[in-house]
Order: structure tokens, then C-alpha cells, then sequence
């Protein structure tokens, strides 16, 4: 086992780990932060995409070790400082942009990096972006619709309403 | 302005709130004191004869707590099917036992034969990897094409099958002749081969579970991964594993999607129980999603010919088909109900034909089981019916629009009896047809056709409507279709002495939205606010014995029984009045959450009527008992019919083959609407099932039984960016005439009136585009498919 | 997956040290390597990151050349190279999804050498240089067949240097589940004449197609290639497409990879 230390969602944090723990192993199990999820074992669901240092990563396929010293933020970590959701949080509930929850942290995750790169995004760059976060529930409508509504963009002509 | 809130109410999801914060509890976030870790060691071949497993260098491995084979096993019950049909002679099914853990024989890839536990998980998959090294298995040619199954006896997935058939089924055998003799006689008929792709569920969160069992007082529980936790119970306790039912608790928390693969019973749930036990730990497992795809019950995999009867002007004369159904190695729990009374009652689709026969030969294969997924059955006789009568369309040089219309069921010939033993209580096709006409913006489809051609694509519109019986329930027809169980809902509504209620129902969420919606219905009906009532599911020790959530009837069924709750809740709360405010029962009205005596100004409030309920300081005690808590069972009187037409508009690139899906436009009749935004994620998630099915999803094994696409890197999913924004409408609204709500259920209607809307929309394409060559593509209509159908 | 020993060196010179252990393998950004061990099918002792390694990363145009550190990762390259080379950007922009190309890097690709990869269709078609801890390697000599390139044990990629070309174009056709290429085309036109590179859809990985130079380098235009056709021989045949629905991608994904240049 080695030692591995870590910013997570702002707090410094440490475990020991083996060699082949992931870092979606040492979030869920090691931190007891259970919101980042596993969907798939060949790195495609986007179930436990969380952000490195700013950048979105999928934890199920980066080993804690290799992220020594690194800022990780989890799902736990997007909620306003009051405890209220966050802008892109509020617009997923907003618009239905989840169903089961399961795919939703990753969702957020994915679409919080876009949103960081591409304020504005179309709804073509929006699909395109969150290539890699699959969702069985949703068909992905609302959750287009969500990313381009906290985007701040007017998305009441989008179909379905 | 539309309502804020109460029934009808586009109301936002208060579970959102911990999926979007990361606080869900779903199975595998269920962290336990002294917990082990359990692996499923697998089959790697489709069939083989199990020589020996020597478990001895496994067991003393690092960590290895216990390991199971299936002699463990060997003396527990099978999991039983569900539905019991009988074949056209009058035979009764075969029912193979499935056991716990293979035993003697393994019968597809992924077929656990032990199983590993361990204080953590990455010793147990250690040792798992071990035991299957130690384990000698005689493979056997590998069963897989339904027709060589059927043809060939000397190759058998169960030795005591010999022609690998679960049963041959007519329906209804009556008909048979009659039918026989219209084709002989008909002006035109339509002949098409089509198979109805095998399709993997996916919910996004794989199956686990945790077993747990208290020495103390012999009582076991399950957290598991379940869309009803007490069928899961019945099955577990009364046929499986002989614990007595009331000494199991079943749990399935927050739950990440189902869509059927989590309505059945599986080994590994049984595995964990009986693993607690003997260890007196928690014993824990979590399917990898490679698991899942060789161990979640399939979905589909029909192969049909159908054919259809009509005169030259397209009139319906009769529908006659037979199908081949792929059941898998093993019958599950619905796996017989899916392929007969989920399919060949819906042959006649929303028309009125009268003459049709339906022939379904199930069959036993080395491959995964078989089961209900998003539509079950229905989206099978969707499928076949939408695409014969689209062909049959360009063979007659007819508008596929009117045609459909021309045999339409009219409003004033409710209730409708069709040929195929359903009785249909209301409907207006016409009207979804209408209605989705101009959503889709059918006029415009030629300018658009043209833009598409100055790019080099080929723009084609594929239309779709679609019936389904759902609502899954009234005991009474599900028995004499064949059901071993009752198929009611259950809901206790708890009002609490301070006023707030608690609701403890049947039907488990997954993604549906229980916890808003009923919340909804509750508030609307007692005057509460949403806020005031809490939602109760998933947990046997808490909730009535309700069969949980499948087949669109959460709200239909389980919906309906928290109104018949509630309204014993006013009738006992009328009493209370009736005492409190000295006056006689029949004068107590209730509305506003107000129990007022009528032509007085004299009322209690809903509160003071729960308060007064706990606090019985006076009460006629032999008249009036205390507290306010009732439940309701509802067994309806018959399913509820959903019905809707699709359209669907796509480009195809005749170089490529590629499809894209430019629109896709749902006109839909769910009779009353509970909440909008609800209805919308619904359709939405079905039509992007549905597209998968049409576009991506391929299951496919080699002929040595090895499914070819066990991951995402070869099993196409839907992404982001394969679909559009859909174009949904259920203005059309004619309310189910049976049950109180007037609600038909919209949960599977996406997936089951999508998948012939995309693949005529591409026939279309191609015979627009001059390729009238091409008759029919199999699904999934792939890029290599379409390319090979334009090039063949 | 089987455990190991982590490392993470900071110079190369460690790296080759490392990596010069018994079961030694490099992990870059690990994209392909940790599914591959999950599944059990690679276990090494010792797990060599090379992330850490400053001099491994970066994109840095000298004269007409452009060189990209092997551990700079495809979201980098996208965003570096968009200037010098854009269509080597946009193949980088293209690749898996967002998160993998914050850790997937060009020597990983490189070092897989996984015949449906957008990277070797880019190093091949711009005729690169690979640059290794022991030589340079030129493109043609580098690709050998499906997983295989001419690294030798304990060899690492320092970087790639591609010559940039006068035109460039990409085109990908998405193998629809992985969104892999099915098959994809580079095309970059140099004075010395135009290479193509097609991946996803040989037997033997990465190859050039050398009708479609011969006739892009007569006439760089993509009805130039209108008479020409592939033969399917050696083509890839999968679940997603026979070895004659490859062969025409080949022509129609070359085709879109002149327009786009």
C-alpha cells in the first residue's frame, strides 16, 4: 500500500492504496463519496467523470496514485456554498434532465467542463461533448435542453414543452 | 396558466435533488460493517458439460472467505417462470429447471457455475480467476440459430428437450382455418421475413446485491437492484430458497434505470443470501457491465414472417404470422408472457381486421435468457404489423397515411373486440394520425426533401401507429392468459397525527417519478400540499404487497390504488367529522382539504381531523376506531390501451450508408396526463430506446455461441448525438374508461411505435432516392446494412 | 486487475530505468491499457507512468516541422497544433470523447498501435518521424501490423515530428459503437507529393493507399480519385462492416479528406 494525498472538493484528503486502485475506487470507497458512479469497464459510460485539476477525466480509468497531489471535484462538490444547487444542477432539475440519477454525476460533470471551455455552446456542440456519457433514460432531450438553459441560452422553442 | 402544482402539474422532481448532489443510495453505495465481496465465476463457453471444479487452491487463497458450486445448490428450488402456456396440442410448456448455480451442464457464456467470497473484492476476483483454472468443462457444440435448434435433436441445451422447444403456440388456434382460407382467396397479399433484433437492456446501473442475515432471529435481507422488491421476495422465499416469506426483507433503494431487466429473480441474489448466512457477514456483489451483458435477461430476438391479406384498395382482409422467439438458455420470470400474450394479442395493432392468426414457436438456445424489455412484445407486433403495412403500401402504390387510416378502428365502434382476444375501451386514432401530421409537418416534407437532395442525401418519412396493451394487471385476464400470479397494485396511505402523510406503495420509481407525481395525486385529492406527503417504496418491511413497476403501470395500477386508499382515508375522515362536529355522516362533505357540514359554516381542517384521529380522547369507541391509515388493492377490470402514431423523418448518405434521424414526432393518446413534463421524459427515453433499436443495437453471437458484442466498444448505444430533440403531443386524450384516474400509462409507448417509424422512413429514403430495389432492411439498420442493401 | 507496482518517474532517464525492470510496462494516458488490464489480458509487475515527465510534453513548431511530446495529451494537441497544423488538430480534437482526450496522449496511441486509432493514420500520412529514447524511427518503418510497431523493450516514445504540409484534411467514418474509425483517411499534400494514410479498416492496421496518392499527386482534387477502387483484399471484416463496404469508405472517406483539407 502507498500513501496518496489529494485535494477533493476543496478539503486536503489522504489514503493508502494498492498500485491498481482507481480513483473512482478511492472517491467511492476509500472517501465514502459514492455520488461518483461505475457503469462500464471499458471506459465509455461516463457514469464517474469527475474533474482533475479542472479538466474532466473519467475516474474508473486513472489510477489515484497517478493524480498525486491533484485537485479532484466530484459531484459532492457542485451544490453553491449555501447547500442550494448550482446553476447547471438547478437547470437539469429544471428542464428533467434526469430520470434514474445513475448516469446524472457524470452528466453534470461532463457538461460543467463544456460549459467552462464553450459558454455558449450549440445544441450540435452539446451533443458532441458529452459523446462519452451515456444515458438509457432520458432519449437526451432534456438534458441538451438543460446544458444549453444554464448556458443562459432561451431554449423555450425546443420541442416538447 | 397552467397548474403549479396538484394533478396535472408539470412538477419538478423532488428526488432530483440527491441525484444532482451525489447523495442517491443505490446498491453498491450501501457500505455495511464486516462486509465480504462475492465474484460469479462464468462460463467462457456457450455449452459444456462440467467434468470437475477443484476448489481447493481457490479456498486458500488470500482473503477467500468461502466458495460455492452448484452442488451448493443443487437441492434449492429453480427459478420458476411465470406464465404457464400450453402449446397448440394442449401440452403444457417445458420447464427446465433453472438453477441457483449451473450444475452438471452450463448453458451459455456467462452461466455461473460458483461463486467466490473474500474480504475484499479484488481477492475474491482473484480467486475466481483461480477456481475457473481448476474447473474442467467438456464443451459442446453450441446451440445458437433458432431454426437448426428446432431441427436438430441430437443437439440439446437440456438433455430432457429434445427438440429444443418450449412450447408451439396458436392464437388463437380457432382462427387458424379461417384464416388459412381468406389467404387462399384474397385479392393481395404481402409477404415479409423480418427479425426483431436481440437487444441488451443497459440500465445504466449494473444489477448488485447485498445479503445480510441476523443469527439472532433468523431473519435475512437482500439490497438488490429490483423494480419489485416483493416479487422478488415471493420468488426468493416461496420457490428458490424455502425461507419462510415473512423472515425476508427485500430493499432495492435507489434503483438506475431497469427498463425489465430488473423485474426477475437471479442466481447472485441467492448466492449472497445463502453466502451471509454461512459466513454470518454481509456478503456483497456488483456486476461489471462486461457481466451484465452475458448475465441480464436479454431482450426481442424474435424472427417472423408475416403476412398480410387486403383487397387492391389496401382494406385489411387478414394477418397471418409465424415467429420463432429466442427464450435463451433458461426460462425466466416472463420470459413465456412475452413472445405469446404480449405479442399476439396486440396482431391487430389499432385496426380493424378480422381474421388473424399468430404461431410462435419458443426455443431454448446456448445463449443468454430471454425476457420482457421497454415494451415486451408489443414493440415485436409493432414492428411486423407497421412494416408489412408499409410494404404492402408500395406494392399497391398506396398513401401509406390513408391506408392506415382507411382500417382504423373508429371512435364510435368502442369497445372493440378484436380478432386476437383484447377488448379495447376507448381510443381515436384518427385524431393521434391527425395530430401527428402536423407536429411532424408532413405538408413540408417535400421542400425539405429537396434541401436534403443539394447536400447528396436521400430524405425519407416513415410512419408509425401503434397500440399496446398495458397497465399490466387485472388478475383475472392475466389467469386465464396464463399467469401464475395476480397482477393488482397496493398502496397504504398513512396520515400521520401531525397532519403529514406518509404513502407506501407497490410500484418501485427507477426513473419514473413516483415520488413526485403520486405526491401530486395525494395533495390534489386530500388538499395537502405536495410537501406534506412523502412517498414510501422499495421495502418489503414497509410497503404493501404490491407487484411493482413494469408494463406502464405504475400510475394505471399502482396509481389507482392510491386513490382507492385515499378515498377510504376521506370516508374514515367524514366519520371523524361527522363526530367531531356533532352532526350525521352523510353531511359531511370534504373539499380543500375542509370537512364542512353541509349548509353550515361549521368545518374542520384536514389537520384537525389527523390530529383528532391519534388523540381519541371521546371517541364511540365500538363505531370509531382511532388513526387514519387505510390500503387500497387494485385489480383493474381490464389493461389500459395507449395508442399513437410516429413519424419520423431521416437523410441517408448513399455513400456511407449512414442514417440520421432529422425529426421524430410523437402524437400520443395517455389519456389523462398526471404531470406533462413527467409524460415528456418518458416518451423521450422510449424513442431513444426505440432508435437504438432501429439504428445501433446489434447482439450478436458467433456460431460458437460467444456473444461477439460484450462491451460498448461493439454494442452501439444511443449517444447524445445520434437523436434529436423529439417533437411530443398527447393532446389527443381519450381517458381510460375504467379506472378512476383515466390514466393508460406512457412508460414503454416510445419503444414500442418507434422502431418501424425509422426503419420505413429509410425504405423510404432509398425508394425516393430511385433504390426501389430494397425491400426491407433488418435492424439494426446499420451503415453497412444500408450501404450493402443499396450496393446488393 | 492483478496488482503492480506504480511508478512515476520524472525524467526519461528514470523512465528507461524503470522500464528496464522484469514485467515493466509504460502507461500514458492509459485510455486503452487500463481496460486491457481490468479484463486481465495485460498484467504488469510494474506500472511505468509517464505523465510526469515534463520534457515528454508540449507542442513546439521548429521551421517546417512541428513536434509534439509523446505524453501531450489529444486535448492539448487539439488546442496546440490548431495554428500550425490543423488538420492534425482537428484529428486530435476528434478522438474518443472529451475525457479521454484529457489523458489520452499521442505516444500512448502511437505505442498501441490499435488499427482503428485516428493518431497512426496522421503520423503515417504526414510521413513523421517518431522519436524514441534509443533513435528516430520514420513512419513507414514504425507501423508493423495490428498492435505491433518497431519499438523494442524498454523503448519509449519521446515525441513525434510531423513536416507540415502544404494541405491536410481528416475524415473519419465512426465505427458505431466504439466511434473508433470504421475507417478513416489522412490526406496532406507536400511538395514531394501527397501521402494517404488509412486506418480502421487494413487487417494489418495502418497502411497507404497508393492509387489514391499516385492520383492525388497528379491532380490534388477529390474527383481524382472518382475512377479509382480499392480491392478488399486484406481489408477488415467485422460485425461493423464487410472488407467491400470498407473499400468504398476508403475511396469516400479519402474523397471527404481532400474537401476538408
Amino acid at each position: 500500500m502507498t500513501k496518496v494525498t489529494m485535494t477533493v472538493n476543496g478539503k486536503a484528503v489522504s489514503g493508502e492504496v494498492e498500485g491498481r486502485t482507481l480513483l473512482v475506487q478511492f472517491l467511492r470507497e476509500g472517501l465514502g463519496l459514492t455520488g461518483t458512479h461505475v457503469g462500464c469497464d471499458t471506459s465509455q459510460c461516463g457514469a464517474c467523470v469527475v474533474h482533475v485539476d479542472g479538466k474532466a477525466v473519467k475516474s474508473c480509468t486513472v489510477f489515484a496514485l497517478d493524480v498525486e497531489g491533484a485537485s479532484v471535484r466530484t459531484i459532492e462538490g457542485m451544490a453553491n456554498a449555501d447547500g442550494s444547487l448550482g446553476t447547471l444542477q438547478q437547470a437539469f432539475q429544471d428542464h428533467h434532465g434526469l430520470q434514474c440519477g445513475f448516469c446524472t454525476p457524470g452528466m453534470v460533470m461532463t457538461s460543467a467542463a463544456l460549459l467552462a471551455e464553450n459558454p455558449k455552446p450549440t445544441e450540435a456542440e452539446v451533443r458532441d461533448y458529452l459523446e462519452g456519457n451515456i444515458c438509457r433514460c432520458t432519449g437526451y432531450h432534456n438534458i441538451v435542453k438543460a446544458v444549453l438553459a444554464a448556458s443562459g441560452q432561451d431554449v423555450s422553442a425546443v420541442a416538447a414543452e | 396558466m397552467p397548474k403549479d402544482h396538484g394533478i396535472g402539474a408539470s412538477m419538478k422532481r423532488r428526488e432530483d435533488v440527491r441525484f444532482l448532489t451525489g447523495r442517491g443510495q443505490y446498491t453498491d453505495d450501501v457500505s455495511l460493517h464486516g462486509q465480504t465481496h462475492a465474484v460469479m465465476v462464468r462460463s467462457t463457453v456457450a455449452h459444456g458439460r462440467i467434468r470437475s471444479i477443484d476448489t481447493s487452491a481457490a479456498a486458500a487463497m488470500p482473503g477467500v472467505l468461502a466458495v460455492f458450486t452448484g452442488e451448493d445448490f443443487k437441492d434449492m428450488g429453480g427459478n420458476p417462470a411465470g406464465w404457464l402456456i400450453n402449446s397448440r396440442d394442449g401440452t403444457p410448456m417445458r420447464e427446465p429447471k433453472r438453477p441457483v448455480l449451473a450444475h452438471g451442464k452450463v448453458r451459455h457464456v456467462g452461466d455461473a457455475y460458483a461463486a467466490v467470497v473474500a474480504e475484499t473484492y479484488a481477492q475474491a476476483r482473484d480467486a475466481a480467476e483461480q477456481l475457473a483454472a481448476d474447473t474442467e468443462i467438456e464443451e459442446l457444440p453450441a446451440i445458437v440459430d433458432m431454426a437448426a435448434a428446432v431441427a436438430d435433436s441430437s443437439n440439446r441445451v437440456h438433455d430432457e428437450i429434445p427438440d429444443n422447444l418450449c412450447f408451439d403456440w396458436g392464437w388463437i388456434e380457432d382462427n387458424r382455418a379461417k384464416v388459412d382460407e381468406v389467404f387462399k382467396s384474397a385479392p393481395h397479399v404481402t409477404t415479409l421475413e423480418l427479425v426483431n433484433n436481440r437487444l441488451i437492456p443497459n440500465a445504466m446501473e449494473p444489477r448488485a446485491s447485498i445479503g445480510e442475515y441476523f443469527p439472532g432471529t433468523g431473519d435475512y435481507r437482500l439490497t438488490t437492484t429490483s423494480q419489485n422488491p416483493h416479487l422478488h421476495r415471493l420468488l426468493i422465499a416461496a420457490f428458490v430458497m424455502g425461507i419462510p416469506e415473512n423472515k425476508l426483507t427485500v430493499v432495492a433503494p435507489d434503483v438506475g434505470g431497469g427498463f425489465g431487466s430488473k423485474i426477475y429473480h437471479y442466481g447472485e441474489e441467492a448466492v449472497v443470501l445463502a453466502a451471509a448466512k454461512k459466513l454470518g457477514r454481509p456478503v456483497r456483489w456488483t456486476a461489471e457491465r462486461s457481466e451484465s451483458f452475458i448475465s441480464d435477461a436479454h431482450g426481442r430476438d424474435h424472427v417472423t414472417k408475416i403476412e398480410l391479406a387486403c383487397e387492391k384498395d389496401g382494406t385489411f382482409l387478414a394477418f397471418r404470422t409465424a415467429t420463432l422467439a429466442n427464450v435463451g438458455a433458461y426460462l425466466s420470470n416472463f420470459s413465456t408472457a412475452t413472445p405469446t400474450f404480449l405479442h399476439g394479442t396486440l396482431m391487430a395493432g389499432p385496426y380493424k381486421v378480422p381474421n388473424i392468426y399468430v404461431n410462435v414457436k419458443t426455443v431454448f438456445t446456448n445463449t443468454v435468457p430471454v425476457d420482457a424489455y421497454r415494451g415486451a412484445g408489443r414493440p415485436e407486433a409493432t414492428f411486423s404489423l407497421e412494416r408489412i403495412i408499409d410494404k404492402m403500401c408500395r406494392e399497391l402504390n398506396l398513401d401509406p397515411f390513408e391506408v392506415r387510416r382507411k382500417n382504423f378502428i373508429t371512435p364510435d365502434m368502442f369497445p372493440y373486440t378484436t380478432p386476437v382476444g383484447l377488448a379495447y375501451d376507448t381510443g381515436n386514432y384518427g385524431a393521434t394520425l391527425d395530430k401527428a401530421m402536423e407536429i411532424g409537418d408532413v405538408a413540408g416534407f417535400e421542400k425539405r426533401r429537396a434541401e436534403s437532395a443539394k447536400k447528396g442525401r436521400l430524405r425519407g418519412m416513415g410512419l408509425s401507429t401503434w397500440i399496446e396493451a398495458c397497465g399490466i394487471a387485472p388478475s383475472h385476464l392475466v389467469g386465464v392468459l396464463g399467469s401464475r400470479v395476480g397482477l393488482y397494485d397496493a398502496a397504504t396511505v398513512r396520515v400521520n397525527a401531525t397532519g403529514n402523510i406518509s404513502v407506501m406503495t407497490g410500484a418501485h420509481s427507477h426513473g419514473q417519478s413516483h415520488e413526485t407525481v403520486f405526491a401530486q395525486i395525494v395533495a390534489e385529492k386530500l388538499g395537502v400540499p405536495e410537501s406534506a406527503v412523502e412517498i414510501v417504496h422499495g421495502d418489503t418491511s414497509k410497503i404493501p404487497f404490491g407487484m411493482g413497476s413494469y408494463g406502464s403501470r405504475s400510475l394505471a395500477v399502482c396509481g389507482v390504488a392510491v386513490t382507492k386508499a385515499i378515498d377510504k382515508i376521506v370516508a374514515k375522515g367524514k366519520k371523524i367529522a361527522a363526530h367531531m362536529l356533532e352532526a350525521a355522516e352523510e353531511d359531511i362533505s370534504f373539499a380543500d382539504g375542509k370537512f364542512s357540514v353541509a349548509g353550515t359554516d361549521k368545518a374542520k381542517t384536514f389537520g384537525e381531523i389527523a390530529f383528532s384521529a391519534y388523540v381519541p380522547h371521546n371517541y364511540p369507541l365500538e363505531t370509531l376506531e382511532p388513526g387514519l391509515e387505510e390500503t387500497a388493492f387494485y385489480d383493474p377490470a381490464n389493461f389500459t390501451f395507449p395508442a399513437g402514431a410516429y413519424i419520423c423523418e431521416v437523410e441517408v448518405d448513399p455513400e456511407t450508408g449512414k442514417v440520421d434521424i432529422c425529426s421524430f414526432a410523437c402524437a400520443d393518446d395517455f389519456g389523462n396526463i398526471m404531470n406533462p413534463m413527467v409524460v415528456d421524459g418518458q416518451v423521450h427515453g422510449g424513442v431513444g430506446q426505440g432508435i437504438g433499436q432501429a439504428l445501433l443495437e446489434n447482439t450478436s453471437y458467433d456460431e460458437n455461441g460467444q456473444l461477439l458484442t460484450g462491451s460498448y466498444m461493439d454494442y452501439a448505444m444511443p449517444r447524445a448525438s445520434d437523436v434529436p430533440f423529439y417533437t411530443v403531443d398527447y393532446s389527443c386524450q381519450t381517458p381510460c374508461t375504467h379506472n378512476p384516474l383515466g390514466v393508460k400509462g406512457c412508460g414503454e409507448a416510445g419503444a414500442i411505435g418507434s422502431p418501424p417509424a425509422v426503419v420505413n422512413a429509410v425504405i423510404d429514403a432509398l425508394h425516393r432516392g430511385g433504390l426501389t430495389h430494397v425491400k426491407h432492411i433488418d435492424m439494426p439498420v446499420s451503415p453497412s446494412r444500408v450501404w450493402s442493401a443499396i450496393n446488393g | 486487475m492483478h496488482n503492480f507496482e506504480f511508478v512515476k518517474p520524472s525524467t526519461i532517464a528514470e523512465a528507461v530505468k524503470a522500464l528496464a525492470r522484469e514485467d515493466a510496462q509504460a502507461l500514458s494516458g492509459g485510455q486503452t491499457l487500463m481496460p486491457t488490464m481490468k479484463q486481465r489480458l495485460a498484467a504488469p509487475a510494474v506500472l511505468v507512468s509517464l505523465t510526469g515527465i515534463p520534457e515528454m510534453r508540449g507542442v513546439c513548431r521548429n521551421g517546417d516541422a512541428l513536434e509534439i511530446g509523446a505524453a501531450t495529451t489529444h486535448a492539448e494537441v487539439a488546442r496546440e497544433a490548431a495554428a500550425a497544423y490543423p488538420a492534425l488538430a482537428g484529428l486530435a480534437g476528434g478522438i474518443g470523447d472529451p475525457a479521454v482526450r484529457n489523458l489520452g496522449t499521442i505516444g500512448g496511441s502511437l505505442a498501441n498501435n490499435d488499427p482503428a486509432a485516428c493518431y497512426p493514420a496522421a503520423v503515417l500520412g504526414s510521413g513523421a518521424t517518431v522519436v524514441t529514447s534509443k533513435r528516430e524511427i520514420a513512419a513507414d518503418d514504425f507501423f508493423q501490423g495490428l498492435f505491433s510497431t518497431a519499438l523494442e523493450e524498454g523503448e519509449i516514445i519521446i515525441s513525434v515530428r510531423f513536416p507540415i504540409p502544404e494541405r491536410a484534411g481528416y475524415a473519419k467514418f465512426e465505427q458505431p459503437a466504439s466511434r473508433f474509425a470504421l475507417t478513416g483517411a489522412f490526406v496532406a499534400k507536400y511538395a514531394s507529393g501527397v501521402r494517404v494514410a488509412i486506418t480502421g479498416a487494413g487487417q494489418d492496421g495502418v497502411f497507404r493507399w497508393s492509387d489514391g496518392e499516385r492520383a492525388l499527386s497528379a491532380s490534388y482534387a477529390a474527383d481524382a480519385l472518382s475512377g479509382l477502387s480499392v480491392s478488399p483484399d486484406g481489408l477488415m471484416a467485422d460485425l461493423h462492416g464487410t472488407p467491400a463496404y470498407r473499400a468504398n469508405l476508403v475511396k469516400v472517406m479519402t474523397q471527404r479528406a481532400v474537401r476538408a483539407s
